[in-house]
């Protein structure tokens, strides 16, 4: 028997697809999000709206608010590691939880390196704004990836942006030929066995969700009708007027993402989205989506 | 007559493609209109409550629970068992919907939280040789079976991890990611 191999590393994100992944700050919400039927709950102090609010360093959250929030579900729990910050994560591995996403909603711990993510037991989901981005997380052992979005803005054109740039760009790169490969893993900066891989699959190596300003149904569709697997909802729940309502519809029009019907009666009546950002009104040094490297 | 893969959440996709192989024609199923016809249904790994609570909001319990094991075929891989077993222990707090339609008990999580999802050669006498490779996440455990029901498969511990009522079948681990079609073509003779 052998525990925590890559099969069950990229196995767990696939049993996450086509479902919603929500940001919960209390065990109360953790509940609600399992009772509108979230596959997974992201632990965290602060939603990514009140840290951009807030400003500070954002670190890794109290493990007493984790372990609370672990205890209160049956589905798997997430929580967030600065980038590079390796301690954190093995701190987050000791807890048991399910899964560490290396986040560029905390505050940097490394400008250089990631997480060697091979040297853990415990499976990594990380951020990526493009098909180079995201190879480079997975050949430091990321076992799923996700769009960076622009975090906490209810603003999901960045979301667009880099779920846009991955899947042009695997159609671009299924029309190369094999010498042209070795030139565009160069320019990408990504390992040539995984942008071959890509080329011959029409996929990323693992699974890829959307994350990053989903504040409603129909953002949630959108991201799916675009190729994603799944999706993470930050900010847009509980920063929302009715989080239970809301929760359940995007849960709804996730799986139902292809009827409109589906997804027009489920947007009926939620009340308040979160109040949403315009991303030109972000000075430039606060985008949490140019954190990485 | 076509395959349903019920499409609700989790690993639908990785069901559709070995039956595609098989030269069977998958149905993604996610409203009751799509179970006509229908003669044989995957219930894919993926989240339980997520998937139990979507087939309650889109009455699709009822119409399943109606013709399981009689002119539908069922098969369920991990939360798949979950969703089949008559009773269900360790659930979320409140209780979570179910077709509860096989005469099993099974526990959620059973093996503990993901550091402990594992892969494991598993013979399966009804399959003969060689050993599949067994993918477990997150898995639960049958801890009972009742008179009807056969075991198929189990751990070296002895802990059951396969087994068939008639025309239903479950498995808490996850053929599909195992390339490995042996359990599918199983099925589909069902």
């Amino acid at each position: 028997m052998e525990k925590s191999t890559w099969t069950t590393k990229v196995g767990l994100a696939q049993m996450l697809k086509g479902g919603v992944i929500m940001d919960v700050v209390t065990p109360e919400q953790a509940r609600i999000a399992e009772e509108a039927g979230a596959v997974a709950v992201m632990a965290l102090e602060r939603v990514p709206a009140d840290i951009r609010a807030q400003g500070g360093v954002a670190r890794m959250s109290d493990p007493e608010l984790i372990v609370a929030i672990k205890e209160a579900v049956t589905i798997p729990v997430m929580a967030k590691a600065r980038i590079g910050h390796f301690v954190e994560a093995q701190v987050l591995e000791a807890l048991g939880i399910d899964y560490i996403d290396e986040s560029e909603v905390l505050t940097p711990a490394d400008e250089e390196h990631h997480i060697n993510k091979h040297k853990f037991n415990i499976p990594f989901v990380c951020g990526c704004r493009n098909i180079g981005e995201g190879l480079r997380r997975v050949a430091e052992g990321a076992a799923m990836l996700r769009t960076k979005g622009e975090a906490g803005t209810g603003n999901v054109v960045e979301a667009v942006r880099h779920a846009r740039a991955v899947y042009g760009e695997i159609r671009r790169l299924q029309s190369m030929g094999e010498d042209e490969l070795f030139v565009y893993a160069k320019e990408i900066q990504a390992p040539y066995e995984l942008v071959r891989q890509v080329a011959e699959t029409g996929r990323m190596p693992v699974v890829n969700f959307a994350a990053g300003g989903i504040a409603t149904p129909a953002d949630a569709a959108l991201m799916m009708q675009l190729g994603v697997d799944g999706v993470f909802v930050g900010s847009g729940i509980f920063k929302s007027g009715n989080p239970m309502q809301r929760a359940r519809a995007i849960v709804e029009a996730t799986t139902h993402y292809n009827d409109p019907e589906i997804i027009a009666h489920v947007s009926k009546g939620l009340g308040e989205a979160m109040v949403g950002i315009e991303i030109s009104k972000i000075p430039a040094e606060q985008l949490m989506a140019q954190r990485g490297w | 007559m076509p395959v349903g893969v019920l499409a609700l959440q989790g690993d639908f996709r990785e069901h559709a493609a070995v039956l595609h192989q098989l030269g069977a024609a998958p149905v993604e199923v996610r409203l009751p209109r799509q179970l006509a016809g229908v003669s044989h249904l995957i219930i894919p790994g993926g989240e339980s409550t997520t998937i139990g609570r979507l087939l309650d909001r889109y009455e699709m319990l009822e119409p399943i629970r109606a013709r399981a094991g009689h002119d539908l075929a069922i098969w369920g891989t991990c939360a798949g068992a979950i969703l089949l077993a008559r009773q269900v222990l360790d659930v979320k707090k409140g209780g979570q919907p179910t077709l509860a339609v096989m005469d099993i008990t099974v526990r959620r999580n059973a093996y503990g939280s993901q550091l402990d999802s594992f892969e494991t050669l598993l013979p399966i006498p009804l399959l003969g040789e060689p050993p599949l490779r067994g993918v477990f996440i997150r898995a639960p455990q049958i801890e009972m079976v009742g008179k009807e029901v056969e075991v198929l498969a189990r751990l070296e511990d002895g802990a059951i991890v396969a087994a068939r009522q008639g025309r239903l079948l479950v498995t808490t681990f996850h053929p599909e990611l195992a390339a490995d079609d042996r359990v599918h073509r199983y099925f589909l003779e069902l």
